[in-house]
């Protein structure tokens, strides 16, 4: 399968050189749906710059990513674009290889349960096959490569797309490892935690493991299950220091903390973006700030645990459900960040038949994503409207995003349902039943 | 969530809309007609209403009578202008210069992108004047412009007298908190579009200009003023600008109301107000207005000076005096006092306009339509669209889940199929949009077409083998000669038209609905016929 990947990278590679080489590049870097305060390239070149003049970067509350950037951009600034390029591909084939070994752990899994008969016995059509599961690879590289917000991202030349890349290799160090690879997989995630936010460390945590849990049931009585989490969090917090001593060591200075932690969390910087914080935190008082920003803050990683509680059998699944819930609800997001699980789709294609909304939903995106420069023209260059307009077409896209979620959770969670008791319901007394979502 | 995750109601709906398709588009259609049509009925529209406080009352009282002297000076500018043959530049900055005003000069020039047709040259060459009244205690902050055409021929020189003798009217008095910019332009909209980019430091098109300029810091307000008579029979405003960008509604009040005051008749569209409203030719007349608005909106084209201002975001309007052979005749003292109410009143502004409506319809000057009641008009036109989707939807990807085994392997392959004539148009399109203008030049060298002609004949052909597409290449789509093949093709084209529709309509209503009337029943009702 290794041609048609490479076929796809360069078709990818392609559009981004004639985008980089055409006026659009220029548009495209403007728009404050593509980059964030928190990943704009503006800001990643002034730091350099401010750093060349021997200042601290964060001075100024202009550059708000970790210290790693600056130190790989220090080194690489002229080849910028073929950095961001290969980054891309590079989350592609790590996708491409997390995607090739997930279907081979399911298709394991599978057969072990028909094996000990846990299935009912009319459900074969949706079983799946390895004749349907042999392009999914492809298509989940073939998704994010040439999404349309990804190639925006990346020629915008957001550091989303290296955050992407980090999870994305967090993910195939998480699938690929067993109790052998652990390490490798809570580096990945001190890396990236390290990288993004420390927010979503907590639950990526959770989600690892979840999945090495696959080994060891979870009884919250059994031994086992507490040397492992005790193993795991030590791990995780020892690799979370070292990185972040080897920041302070780059820099010589704490300054990064408040800079990019404390600006994700307090979310001071109120330009408009794809997400729900700015329009609120705009016209609030001074006083409820802070409990405001704490509520919604809340809404990244509460669902955390009940997510957990109920997939725990599914890891992979709920790590595109977290990583969904992430993108949605975070202080600064970007269409980078919805590209990325929107990459994950095509792993549950075969849900197809159970999602309720999916045409109304996708036309909805659709509709939002082509109406935000429309009423971005309308409010900041006509004047004629105002940011009512433009949060409108924010709320609406975010309700479409959490529709689009809960759908395919609600479609997964119905499949199961249906493996387990048949594709033909009944009632107690005979009659026809079907499943309702209350 | 009820509607998306309760099956009853969905299946209930779902059989609705596939069983009674065809009517309830037709009904939709109609139902969206009939609100635009109905918007004109006067009872339905509201009045009119200033919604700015600091433009509240019209309690000025105005003290101009500089009449007499305006028509004089006008006099003195129709016999300069024709002995300079074009604008009498000294003789402006030397009468300027006298009322006090500080006076700069903006030489322009623009190369045309196809030659004058009258005088066969390529560079439009022009000068633009303009005297900046200082006011006397505040700190030059923010502007107001007066703006006058300096057009060919013996139009507009009483629009010249009647602007200096206001700047030597407003001279005088110490009220003013903002300056006033008296401009004289040159070339209509080109020596418009070159003061403002001039004045805002931009380069939108290329226009050259020279020489640095006096500024007077940010523009609130413009009013382009044109006059061609010594009397006038009623004023008339035009609001349409480029792009069928309108300004704020507050400005059109704000003239409604000192035209009431004066006694002064003024009218929109160049149609007189009616007092009556029950009855069938006011209706007509009315709707009349309406219609006049909505096709000079849909032009896109800026109805006077005025309509560039507001793509730089100062809220601007075109006064025009009508001499008619009415009998009562307004002369200039009560239009100068018109005026002069109106840059009164705009000069208590505290911040920009924005409190009142931008995006209208006016079927008569004393009433308007605002967007949230315009608006569903157009929304049931694309509910026909949005009924054709559901009609196919049904048809190519099944109404309710019910498992079919067939589906999803079916559904994927029929994606691909679209990609071919998907390609095929928009390379259609980006023919349309590059090819006229960048073949223009090599046309006039084979052909012997004039340069504009040469772009007319280009679009048209392009549009003529266009119509031939769907001959040439249904052979290249594979899957295409199925059912599934053009349904699948049909549902996307209208998600597409129902898409660029709706944001058309954003930016330009007028131009928006109109699409929306011709096109949503050819798109609706279109189905493949002939031999496969």
């Amino acid at each position: 399968m290794a041609a048609p990947l490479v076929l796809v990278v360069l078709v990818a590679v392609t559009v981004r050189a004639v985008l980089y080489r055409s006026s659009l590049a220029a548009f495209i870097s403007e728009r404050v749906e593509v980059a964030s305060p928190l990943n704009a390239w503006k800001r990643v070149v002034e730091g350099l710059a401010l750093l060349d003049l021997g200042v601290s970067p964060y001075s100024g509350a202009v550059f708000h990513e970790t210290p790693l950037i600056i130190y790989l951009f220090h080194f690489l600034i002229e080849y910028a674009e073929l950095v961001f390029m290969i980054t891309d591909v590079l989350t592609a084939v790590a996708l491409y290889l997390a995607i090739q070994d997930f279907n081979k752990v399911v298709f394991r899994k599978q057969k072990l349960l028909i094996e000990l008969d846990k299935y009912a016995p009319d459900v074969a059509e949706l079983i799946q096959t390895p004749m349907e599961m042999h392009y999914i690879p492809l298509k989940v590289a073939l998704f994010y490569l040439l999404n349309p917000y990804t190639v925006m991202s990346c020629v915008a030349k957001s550091t989303c797309a290296i955050n992407n890349t980090v999870i994305a290799f967090f993910i195939l160090a998480t699938i690929k490892g067993n109790a052998m690879k652990k390490k490798n997989g809570s580096l990945c995630l001190s890396i990236k935690s390290r990288r993004s936010a420390v927010i979503k460390s907590g639950d990526i945590c959770l989600l690892v493991f979840r999945f090495q849990r696959q080994f060891i049931p979870v009884k919250l009585k059994s031994k086992s299950f507490w040397l492992y989490t005790m193993q795991y969090a030590a791990l995780y917090l020892c690799s979370l220091v070292v990185i972040i001593c080897l920041s302070f060591f780059l820099l010589n200075s704490w300054d990064f903390i408040p800079s990019v932690y404390g600006f994700i969390l307090s979310v001071p910087d109120l330009t408009p973006n794809i997400g729900l914080f700015w329009y609120f935190f705009a016209e609030m008082f001074e006083h409820f700030s802070l409990f405001f920003v704490c509520v919604f803050q809340i809404n990244v990683f509460f669902y955390t645990i009940p997510l957990a509680i109920k997939l725990k059998e599914h890891p992979v699944f709920f790590m595109f459900v977290q990583i969904a819930i992430i993108s949605i609800f975070k202080s600064y997001p970007t269409v980078g960040d919805v590209a990325l699980y929107m990459a994950f789709l095509p792993v549950w294609s075969h849900l197809y038949r159970f999602l309720r909304n999916i045409f109304i939903l996708s036309c909805v995106l659709i509709v939002c994503s082509l109406l935000f420069p429309v009423l971005w023209h309308l409010w900041i260059y006509a004047g004629s409207a105002n940011s009512n307009f433009y949060y409108a077409i924010t709320l609406t896209f975010n309700i479409g995003q959490i529709l689009l979620v809960s759908d395919y959770f609600y479609a997964f969670l119905r499949r199961e349902y249906y493996l387990t008791h048949g594709l033909h319901l009944t009632r107690q007394d005979g009659t026809e039943a079907m499943l309702v979502l209350k | 969530m009820g509607l998306l995750s309760d099956p009853q109601c969905r299946r209930a709906l779902s059989r609705l809309v596939l069983r009674l398709n065809t009517p309830l588009c037709a009904l939709s259609y109609l139902a969206g007609l009939g609100w635009f049509l109905a918007l004109a009925f006067p009872p339905l529209a509201p009045r009119t209403y200033m919604s700015e406080n600091a433009m509240g009352s019209t309690m000025v009282e105005e003290q101009f009578l500089l009449g007499e002297r305006a028509l004089s000076y006008a006099r003195e500018f129709a016999g300069h202008k024709k002995k300079a043959g074009g604008m009498p530049v000294a003789w402006l900055e030397k009468t300027m210069w006298s009322l006090g005003l500080e006076v700069h000069k903006q030489p322009f020039a623009r190369t045309l992108p196809f030659p004058d047709e009258a005088r066969e040259r390529y560079m439009v060459k022009g000068t633009n004047v303009y005297g900046i009244l200082r006011a006397p205690r505040a700190a030059s902050t923010e502007a107001l412009v007066l703006s006058v055409p300096c057009s060919e021929g013996p139009h507009n020189n009483q629009a010249v007298g009647l602007m200096l003798a206001l700047a030597a009217y407003f001279r005088g008095q110490i009220y003013w908190a903002k300056d006033i910019i008296f401009l004289v332009n040159e070339h209509d909209l080109l020596g418009m579009e070159a003061w403002l980019e001039a004045y805002h430091d931009v380069n939108l098109t290329e226009v050259r200009s020279s020489g640095t300029l006096g500024r007077a810091g940010a523009i609130q307000a413009a009013v382009s003023l044109e006059l061609s008579s010594d009397v006038v029979t009623s004023f008339d405003v035009a609001v349409e600008g480029l792009n069928g960008q309108l300004p704020n509604l507050d400005l059109l009040n704000l003239f409604h109301a000192f035209c009431q005051k004066n006694g002064l008749l003024c009218t929109i569209q160049g149609k007189l107000p009616r007092s009556d409203w029950d009855s069938l030719p006011a209706y007509a007349h009315s709707l009349q207005t309406l219609l006049l608005m909505v096709l000079a909106q849909a032009s896109g084209q800026p109805r006077g000076d005025h309509g560039l201002f507001l793509r730089y975001r100062i809220e601007a309007v075109t006064l025009r005096g009508i001499n008619s052979f009415r009998q009562y005749k307004y002369d200039m003292t009560t239009v100068g006092k018109t005026l002069e109410g109106m840059f009164r009143k705009l000069n208590n502004l505290l911040e920009r306009l924005h409190q009142s409506y931008f995006f209208y319809l006016l079927p008569s000057l004393s009433r308007f339509i605002s967007i949230g009641v315009y608006m569903p008009a157009f929304g049931f036109l694309i509910l026909v669209l949005v009924l054709k989707i559901s009609f196919w939807m049904g048809g190519v990807g099944g109404g309710e889940r019910e498992p079919h085994p067939s589906f999803p392997q079916e559904a994927r392959p029929g994606l691909l199929v679209l990609v071919p004539p998907l390609l095929i148009c928009h390379a259609a399109g980006l023919a349309l949009y590059f090819l006229p203008v960048l073949g223009q030049r090599v046309a006039t060298q084979h052909f012997p077409v004039s340069e504009s002609e040469a772009v007319v004949l280009t679009v048209i052909a392009i549009y003529v083998a266009g119509m031939a597409l769907p001959h040439n290449t249904h052979r290249v789509l594979a899957g295409g000669s199925s059912d599934r093949g053009w349904m699948t093709l049909k549902l996307l084209a209208l998600l597409y038209l129902a898409l660029q529709l709706g944001c058309l309509a954003l930016l330009n209503f007028s131009l928006g609905f109109l699409l929306a009337a011709t096109m949503v029943p050819a798109a609706a009702a279109a189905r493949p016929t002939g031999p496969k």
